[in-house]
This record gives structure tokens, C-alpha cells and sequence, in this order.
């Protein structure tokens, strides 16, 4: 089999190694904020776990818990249940618009700084600053034969790669269980072995995403570089290089000995030093750009150094771009962030997100789900009357028993029981015991004279006998001989 | 198009001599790790085709050095499956019937394996959920019992059948076929048939519905009672209901009476184990049709013991 080098096409390799990128060290407000949204994003996902909520004695204390055995989402105060799956497509669709809102007026600031792979990738970019030192530490001992040191170096830094990445698997799982006792369970043996798995796989997955891969995911393999592009227009900010200020490039002294004939760009090259995905922003907007704005941080402290104005490389609009391009001035940021199509985007995330809440406020904890039986439609009875038959689900999603009753109306001279009761036990309304946070499903037959419309429709009721008598109904049918298709 | 091939000045990369409309195609190499993930893949099918069933043989496939296959696998869960529902199944034969509905998770759990039993067994005739073909096979949903709609005589049902020629256990009776056989002359069968279906409040009282209560009286109280109320010790239905199997309007009955049907059902001890007879027995009660009180025929058919045939 011929090695990837030899498999050369009439231009060239058509398979390219990696080029290795070595984040130069910067300092700035960006690289500041980055540091705080890494620290913000890291704690959010390693610690939630571990935060308490007394619920009562019926429900797990875990704040934030997806309990896949039990089928309940549980979010501090809130708790969702399957049927309500309808909250998650609602944050979907919040997370959704709510991408359109920002990179319509920030630009790709997700790729830059709350992207997983973003913060992992720096993450380990800093560790490879702890342990090989900063940029040309790093290129040289790339470089450097295989000493002792090289592998002592070089070990030390993927156990902690490894240590990181068994970390961010770890914390995974914890969203799944009680966080102590799966810790607990977990390192006896005794956890499920699906949670080994997870574990195993986030493991390997951060590993190679974040300590190898890296620039990697962002320009070949994520689709999100591509589907922002489309979501973006003149108005959104990019990280820019002003070319018409810049250029022509010279260092410091030729621009003295020649004045006015260059641009600001000392050509030092600080910007493409520190860029994560290793791009050169100087050759214009590109899809390697997840607009992090180090090289902003890089070239601002740059043109302090030579006494220059800062923002040679800053964001920018591409409409500012023209402005300033013909020698306008570009319109304060806050026209910018603030236009109709922003202010339309944010509208449509809030009312969601408010109708939202209010749905949430408002909805009952005990529901009712009527199934009419199709086979048979309805029963003959001996004496003329006529059975239909059907499957109630109730769902008692409080934490504690409750006492229902069940009553038709609608329907004149029907009569009710179900499971374990007889036609001679019915009544015109039953009452159930539910047990607490529980779907209990019961098969309700309802008898009715047998003259009457071949169809007719007719409203089942629940409501708790205490202190909340909020309930649920449901209309359905009720069939007589004659409704065959 | 394959002259215009040049390096783009910008990126310092071929292009591929593709131009539409003065757009070019780079000729950009791809990422190395793509091609090892492309060897990756080839080495997983080498190592798949070796350990499972893959190369299509004349007869079956090559096994594989597993010896893993489909069928084995569903073997195996399904002894799993059989070994986790043991417990239950083995309680299940260990109660009577009569007693299931005291241990309402037993019986929950005789209710489903009964309607999986019924999906494969007893839809063919009775219908999904039991509703009976009309004119064909009766409802088990309703309150209208041939040989009564207790659990300890569905069950008894259910194993010895109905009417199998071979079988002493069976549920048997006969109606005469009044009117092939020369009985009744059709006249005559007129009247029966009015009365009937006075007493079932489908017609009026009429001249010949009198007749016809003389008629009834002599030949079909013996069974169906004097009343039309129908007798379970032999099978024999109401009459007087809104419930006929066969249909109820005048033509129907002529039918019937001129020449009965006699329905046969298989007796399923043959076929199916007690476990899964008292199963069917729980779901076919939980129709919404089942009676409380085991039928007066069943305690004379066990008075008699097994083989009474029940004729009059
Ligand atoms: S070009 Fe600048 S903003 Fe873009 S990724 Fe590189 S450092 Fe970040
Ligand atoms: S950091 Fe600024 S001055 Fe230096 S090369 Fe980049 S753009 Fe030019």
C-alpha cells in the first residue's frame, strides 16, 4: 500500500499532514474575557451536578438531573415529565433563534469563546504552555530529537491531557445519577456499565478533539463555520484587518526613514503567532476565523509598543469596512447591535421564552389522557344498551398520593366503572386513589342507551379531592352500532 | 478547461482547472488524518469480515471465528427471557383461577400474557379485542354468555372446546335442523320465528306469533326455555335479548332454524399449555364482559364429571 506522501497527483500531495500550531501567550481585554468565559463555562458544567435541591422524600435532591430510568427531567424547582418533551423543543428553538440573534449581530462570538471545543482546545493549549513553555519552546521541541527530556515532557503532558479529558467524561455521567453515589459507585465497580462506557468514550473523544484535532474540527469537520456564514450580512461584526490602514507593511525603521509611504502594519507577525486555528488574519475574512479576537489583543499591544492608534485588526462590520475604507466614519456599536433584525430576533426568543414561563406557571400536575378502544368501537349489550370502552392515563405528577374523581358530562344516562368494578357497581362518576409522581393507567367502560347518535361527543373529567382541585378534561367519542366505516 | 490549471496567488495552492463563470475550484489537499481514518475503516471490515458472518456462500454465509449469528443471539434471548419470566409463570400455574383476581399483580400480569396468547391464537375467529365476526363467531366483549362468562368457565371453554367430535371433555349440544329435516313445515317455522321476535320486542304480537308460542313451546323450550331465556347447560342463547349471534331480522332466524349452524371451536389442551389457557381465560374476563359467579351449567357439568355431553 503506497504511503499517503507517495499517493501524488500531477500538483502536489492530495493528502496534506497537519501543520502544528503553537499559540503564542497574549494579554489583553479579549484574552481576559476568554479567561473569564472559560472559567464560567468549566464551573457550569463540572459543578452543576453537585448542587442540592430538597425536593420532599418522593423525588431525587439533585438540581439538575435527567433520570432516563424514570423518565423525568428534573431543573431546580422545575420538573418535566416525557409527555412534556414540548419545554425541550421549546429551548431548541430559544437556542436556535438565539443563535441568529447572535451571529447576526456578533458574529461567530460562540466559535470564539462558549464553543465546547473552543474552551477545551484552549484549555489544553494552556497546559501545553505549562509544560513545553510558550510558542518557540514549544516549535523547537517539536522539532528536537527524541531525548530524555522530550519524553519526560511529552508523557507529562498526556497523562494531563488524559487527566483533563477523564474529567470532562466524568462529569458527563454525573448529569445522569445522583452525583455522590455514582462517584461513590464508580470507583468500587459497581456503576452500570453503560456509565464505564461514557465515560470511556468522552474520555477518548477529548483526548483527540481537544488535544490533537483541534483547528481541525473548527475548519473541517463542524458544520457550523458554514451554516453562520449564511446567517451573517454586512452588519454583523468580524474580526478585520483594516487593510487600507495597514498597508504596505514595513518594520518601524524603514517606515521612519521613509515617512507617509507605508501603512501601520509593522509587519511583526504577533497576529498570526497567537491565532488558536493558526490562520493569518491579514489575508482577509475566512472561515478558519472563529473570531476569538487574540490577534486583536496581539497587534493592540503591538501599536502601543510603537505609539501607533490601536484597532489595526479590530471588529468591524464589513459595511464600516467600506465606510472606512473611503474615509468615513464608521457609526457607534451600538447601531450595530441594535437594528431591526436584531431587535426582531430578540423579540421572537423573548416571547417564546415568556410564553415559556408562563406555560410553566400555569400548567396542572394532574393530567388526563383519554384512548377510545378501537376494536371493538362498541360493544351490544343483552339488554340494548351499548358499551364503549376506553384506556385512561392519569398522571399524578405531584410528590404525594392523591384522591381523584372522574365524572362524565355530555352523555345522558351513562354510567362509569372500571378495572375490578361491574356494570353493577356503576355510577355516574368514580372515584381513584394515584400514587404519587406516577402514570396510572386504568380501563374505564362507560355504558350508555342504545338510542342515540351513531356518534357523539362527550367530555371526561378529572379533578383532586384537596387542597388543588385543578384537574384536566378531555372530549371524545362515543360510539352506537352504525359508525362502521 | 484543463489549461486553465495555475496557483492561486492568495492561497498558494493549485487549482483544479474547473472555472464556472469565473469561479474557480482549489485544488486543496485534504487533511492526512482523513486518509488514516480511511485506512481505519478498511482495517475494521478486514477484522469484521474475520470475526462475524459476512461472505454470502451458496449454502448460508462464511461463519466467522466468533461463531456469533443472528439466530443464536435471539436463542439465547430468549431463554434469557423465558429464565426472567419463570417466577412469574411458574405463580401463575400455581394459582386456580378462581383465585388470580384476589393477587391483582397476577392477575395483571395473566391479563397481558393472555392478550399476547390471544393476538397469536384466538384473533383469527374472535377479532382483535374480541369482537367477534358477525354472524360468524361470537363477541367475548359483551354480557351475553353461550356457556357462561365466569373465569373457571372461560378456562373450561377454552381447553375442551366446542363440539370437537373427538373429544369426551368437549362442550357439545345440537340444535335439529327444523327445517331440513322436516320438523317444521316452513309455516310453521313462520310462527316460531314471529314469536321469537316478539319476545326479543322486535315485532308485535300477531296471530302468528300465538302459533308460534305453541310451536316454541313443544320444540325449543326444552332448551331455550320457555321464556326465551336460553339454558348454558347446553349452550342453548337467549333469545330474548338484543344479542344474536347469527342475526336477529326474520331472514335469519329462518335460516337458523331451518338449518342451525352448530359452531366448533378446537379445544386448545392439545396445543397449549395450562399456564397459558388460564392466561387466555384472564383476558378474554377482562374484556368487560365477564361475569362474577361461576354459570349454574359449569357446577352440573363437574357434578357429572368430564365426558357429559350436556344433550337433554
Ligand atoms: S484570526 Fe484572530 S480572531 Fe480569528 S481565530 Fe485567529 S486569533 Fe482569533
Ligand atoms: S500584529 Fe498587527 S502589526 Fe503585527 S503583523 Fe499583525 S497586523 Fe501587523
Amino acid at each position: 500500500m503506497a504511503s499517503p506522501d507517495d499517493l501524488t497527483g500531477e500538483h502536489g500531495s492530495l493528502y496534506a499532514a497537519r501543520k502544528g500550531v503553537y499559540p503564542k501567550k497574549v494579554d489583553g481585554p479579549f484574552r481576559r474575557f476568554k479567561w473569564a468565559i472559560m472559567a464560567v463555562t468549566l464551573a457550569i458544567y463540572y459543578g452543576t451536578p453537585w448542587i442540592r435541591w430538597d425536593r420532599g422524600p418522593h423525588a431525587p435532591d439533585q438540581a439538575v438531573l435527567v433520570d432516563l430510568a424514570n423518565r423525568r427531567f428534573y431543573m431546580f424547582q422545575i420538573e418535566i415529565w416525557p409527555h412534556e418533551f414540548y419545554y425541550v423543543a421549546g429551548l431548541l428553538i430559544m437556542a436556535g433563534i438565539g443563535l441568529f440573534l447572535v451571529t447576526s449581530a456578533v458574529g461567530r462570538a460562540w466559535c470564539g469563546y462558549a464553543c465546547p471545543q473552543t474552551v477545551w482546545t484552549d484549555l489544553f493549549q494552556h497546559v501545553d504552555r505549562l509544560i513545553d513553555g510558550d510558542r518557540n519552546a514549544q516549535i523547537r521541541l517539536a522539532n528536537a530529537p527524541w531525548t530524555a527530556e522530550k519524553i519526560v515532557k511529552r508523557t507529562l503532558k498526556y497523562a494531563v491531557y488524559l487527566t483533563v479529558a477523564f474529567w470532562t467524561g466524568g462529569a458527563w455521567i454525573m448529569y445522569f445519577a445522583d452525583a455522590p453515589t455514582l462517584t461513590h459507585d464508580f470507583w468500587t465497580g459497581q456503576a452500570a456499565p453503560v456509565a464505564y462506557v461514557t465515560v470511556a468514550v468522552l474520555t477518548a473523544t477529548t483526548f483527540v478533539l481537544g488535544g490533537f484535532l483541534r483547528e481541525q474540527v473548527c475548519i473541517y469537520m463542524c458544520p457550523w463555520p458554514r451554516i453562520q456564514t449564511a446567517m451573517m450580512d454586512e452588519k454583523s461584526l468580524l474580526v478585520t484587518y483594516k487593510d487600507w490602514r495597514g498597508e504596505p507593511r514595513a518594520s518601524v525603521k524603514k517606515a521612519e526613514k521613509n515617512p507617509g509611504a507605508f501603512g501601520d502594519c509593522v509587519d511583526c507577525n504577533q497576529c498570526v503567532a497567537v491565532c488558536p486555528t493558526g490562520i493569518d488574519i491579514r489575508e482577509g475574512p475566512q472561515i478558519g476565523c472563529i473570531t476569538c479576537a487574540l490577534c486583536i489583543d496581539a497587534c493592540d499591544s503591538v501599536m502601543a509598543q510603537v505609539g501607533r492608534p490601536r484597532g489595526l485588526i479590530d471588529y468591524c462590520t464589513l459595511d464600516d469596512a467600506a465606510t472606512e475604507k473611503a474615509g468615513g466614519v464608521a457609526p457607534p456599536i451600538r447601531k450595530t447591535l441594535f437594528r431591526p433584525r436584531t431587535l426582531l430576533y430578540f423579540g421572537l426568543w423573548g416571547a417564546i421564552g415568556l410564553a415559556m414561563l408562563f406555560t410553566l406557571g400555569q400548567r396542572t400536575r394532574l393530567d388526563l389522557a383519554v384512548q377510545h378502544e378501537r376494536s371493538p368501537l362498541y360493544v351490544q349489550l343483552s339488554d340494548g344498551a351499548i358499551r364503549n370502552n376506553y384506556t385512561l392515563k392519569l398522571r399524578n405528577m405531584e410528590l404525594r398520593p392523591r384522591m381523584i374523581e372522574v365524572t362524565l358530562s355530555g352523555l345522558p344516562g351513562a354510567r362509569l366503572w372500571t378495572d375490578g368494578g361491574a356494570r353493577e357497581t356503576a355510577r355516574q362518576s368514580l372515584r381513584m386513589s394515584l400514587a404519587p409522581d406516577r402514570v396510572t393507567s386504568a380501563r374505564l367502560f362507560i355504558v350508555a342507551p342504545g338510542a342515540g347518535p351513531a356518534r357523539q361527543e362527550f367530555m371526561i373529567a378529572v379533578r383532586a379531592l384537596d387542597d388543588d382541585p385543578r384537574g384536566d378534561s378531555e372530549t371524545i367519542q362515543f360510539d352506537r352500532p352504525g359508525t362502521e366505516p | 478547461m484543463a489549461d486553465h490549471k495555475r496557483i492561486d496567488e492568495v492561497t498558494g495552492t493549485h487549482t483544479s482547472g474547473h472555472e464556472w463563470d469565473g469561479i474557480e475550484e482549489l485544488d486543496t489537499p485534504m487533511p492526512r488524518w482523513w486518509l488514516w481514518s480511511l485506512y481505519a475503516t478498511i482495517v475494521w471490515g478486514i477484522v469484521y469480515v474475520i470475526l462475524y458472518p459476512a461472505w454470502p456462500m451458496i449454502h448460508g454465509a462464511t461463519e466467522g471465528v466468533l461463531g456469533w449469528s443472528s439466530r443464536g443471539q435471539l436463542e439465547q434471548e430468549m431463554q434469557a427471557d423465558a429464565a426472567r419470566r419463570a417466577p412469574v409463570m411458574n405463580a401463575i400455574a400455581a394459582t386456580s383461577i378462581a383465585d388470580l383476581p384476589a393477587k391483582p399483580e397476577l392477575m395483571q400480569a395473566a391479563v397481558q400474557g393472555g392478550a399476547a396468547a390471544f393476538r397469536v391464537h384466538c384473533v383469527q375467529c374472535h377479532g382483535a379485542g374480541g369482537a367477534g365476526v358477525k354472524k360468524l363467531y361470537p363477541s367475548l366483549t359483551d354480557d351475553d354468555w353461550l356457556w357462561g362468562g365466569d373465569l373457571a368457565t372461560i378456562e373450561y371453554t377454552i381447553t375442551h372446546g366446542i363440539r370437537n367430535p373427538d373429544h369426551k371433555a368437549t362442550r357439545t349440544s345440537q340444535m335439529p335442523a327444523f327445517g331440513r329435516d322436516g320438523i317444521l313445515e316452513p309455516t310453521q317455522i313462520a310462527d316460531v320465528v314471529s314469536f321469537v321476535r316478539t319476545i326479543s320486542h322486535q315485532e308485535k304480537r300477531s296471530a302468528s306469533s300465538a302459533r308460534g308460542a305453541v310451536l316454541f313451546e313443544a320444540n325449543c323450550a326444552v332448551c331455550h326455555g320457555s321464556t326465551g331465556n336460553g339454558g348454558r347447560e347446553v349452550g342453548a342463547p337467549k333469545l330474548n335479548d338484543a344479542i344474536w349471534l347469527y342475526g336477529g331480522d326474520r331472514a335469519s332466524i329462518t335460516a337458523t332454524v331451518t338449518q342451525p349452524r352448530n359452531g366448533v371451536m378446537p379445544r386448545w389442551n392439545s396445543r397449549l399449555d395450562p399456564g397459558t389457557i388460564k392466561m387466555l381465560a384472564a383476558y378474554v374476563y377482562s374484556l368487560g364482559g365477564g361475569e362474577k359467579a361461576p354459570a349454574p351449567a359449569l357446577a352440573a357439568a363437574a357434578a357429572e364429571g368430564p365426558g357429559a355431553d350436556g344433550q337433554p
